[in-house]
């Protein structure tokens, strides 16, 4: 098989799995669906925010709702300091 | 039978391409390591894309169940509890539905050294001295239902309430750290007195009345901050933007040098590389046929690495959970959802990825093998 062959293969073989991987998504994305139109009711019902991502600190559980100096409430010269902070930053004025 | 032959055109570019994939066996273990790096670097990219696009899809969807608008009372610059005369008054403005007082607020458990969410539903379906617990507090505390949940009360005295239910897991992105309770015990263990509440969430039908609404708030209660969904959704966006935060300064880094790289061993030919070129040019190729043989090099080691790369992050994203992002989102988070995401291969993405990486790296590869082929076999050989 000539070498050229082979690599038109292998792509060949990459393409193929990226269309099963869109198949995949397309059908986990059915199947996950339900739990979120659930998720969505929930929210709903008990009047939610924010998700339930970060719960390490008290601004970054629930961003939306926080404070815009929320980060730096601890004391007046403290800087903001759990992890967190480098993924939520203060909320925009 | 005699089988028919592909156009000269393609017969030719397959000629090129066994050439090059020669070429590049030559030079197998460099060529190997550039790819194996560039994968690693797609693979980065596109696992922190598909992330944080799925999560962002996600927070939207879910989302759109959170109150129309939120009133929160600010004092001195910090939110303070609301009283609930406002309640009423909020929902005599016009465009206002409903106006219901919230009670939440946050619990430091010592014990399990987690931060709780203390909610309590508009209708709780438990008694008084019950709780539904998230699958999160629940595995932190090892608590199942019907077991005693001491809580801590603001005037120092532990209360126990009791484990009613636990709330489904496959809602533990919203749900993982909650804990539903009455009225009444909610009060008790954080000593709020009746008629005061946290905030206000209004029920707004009209979707286009919001932002009047908001406006109309801040100007009869001005020691209050609106917060409408839109900006909820908004927040979500930002943090899930993929070009803030923490791990997209880390791959910034590391983008920053495998483009060093990239551009170093793509732009720059080695004396090898030239001295192939030379020759070429000195048995009869043309320019054409060098640059050709040049973007072939070029695609087959970023199309490998680009569609590696994407293969991979998806598996790693949407069938593993993204183990190796987690400890990032984590943080110092005791509590953390286990959830799986909705798989999406936007085409959006997939062109995004294909721009930043494949082009430039076939273009670099391009520029400087044109220059050596425009030149003299001669003094390209020499040099």
């Amino acid at each position: 098989m000539r070498k050229s062959d082979r690599f038109l293969l292998f792509l060949a073989l990459m393409l193929a799995l990226l269309e099963v991987a869109r198949l995949h998504a397309l059908h986990r994305g059915r199947d996950r669906a339900e739990e979120v139109i659930a998720m969505t009711a929930m929210a709903r019902r008990l009047g939610l925010t924010d998700l339930s991502l970060f719960t390490d600190a008290r601004y970054a559980r629930h961003p939306s709702q926080a404070d815009r100096f929320a980060p730096f409430q601890d004391h007046p010269t403290s800087l903001e300091h759990f992890p967190s902070g480098s993924l939520v930053p203060p909320p925009a004025p | 039978m005699k089988r028919p032959r592909p156009p000269p055109w393609l017969e030719r570019q397959r000629y090129l391409l066994d050439f090059t994939l020669s070429s590049l066996g030559r030079r197998k273990g460099k060529n190997m390591a550039l790819a194996a790096l560039y994968t690693l670097v797609v693979f980065a990219l596109a696992s922190v894309l598909l992330y944080t696009q799925a999560l962002r899809g996600e927070a939207t969807r879910i989302l759109e169940g959170a109150p129309d608008l939120v009133v929160q009372r600010v004092v001195a610059g910090r939110h303070d509890l609301i009283p609930g005369d406002r309640v009423e008054r909020l929902s005599k403005i016009r465009g206002v539905q409903e106006a219901r007082g919230r009670l939440w607020g946050y619990y430091y458990d010592a014990s399990a050294r987690a931060n709780l969410t203390f909610l309590v539903p508009d209708r709780f379906w438990g008694k008084p001295g019950e709780v539904v617990i998230g699958e999160g507090v629940a595995r932190t505390r090892l608590a199942v239902p019907g077991e005693p949940f001491p809580v801590l009360a603001a005037d120092g005295e532990v209360v126990v309430l009791k484990v009613r239910e636990t709330i489904p897991s496959s809602s533990e992105l919203v749900s993982s750290d909650l804990v539903l309770l009455s009225e009444p015990d909610f009060r008790r263990l954080f000593g709020i007195p009746p008629g005061l509440f946290t905030d206000i969430a209004l029920t707004v039908p009209n979707g286009k009345e919001v932002s009047t609404v908001a406006a109309k708030i801040r100007g009869q209660m001005p020691d209050t901050r609106p917060i409408t969904r839109a900006e909820i959704t908004r927040t979500y966006e930002a943090i899930l933007d993929w070009r803030s935060g923490l791990v997209v300064l880390v791959l910034a880094a590391a983008l920053l040098s495998f483009g060093i790289v990239a551009w170093d061993k793509a732009s720059g030919l080695s004396a090898d590389e030239r001295r192939e070129i030379g020759i070429l040019k000195a048995i009869g190729w043309d320019t054409s046929e060098v640059l050709a043989m040049k973007v072939w090099e070029g695609a087959v080691i970023s199309l490998s690495a680009f569609l590696a790369g994407l293969l991979l992050a998806y598996f790693h994203v949407f069938v593993t959970s993204a183990p190796l992002l987690a400890p990032v989102l984590k943080g110092w988070s005791t509590i953390y959802p286990a959830f799986r995401l909705t798989p999406a291969l936007s085409p959006f993405i997939v062109s995004t990825l294909f721009l930043l990486t494949v082009v430039p790296y076939t273009v670099a590869t391009v520029v400087p093998a044109w220059r050596a082929a425009t030149t003299d076999p001669d003094e390209v050989m020499r040099s």
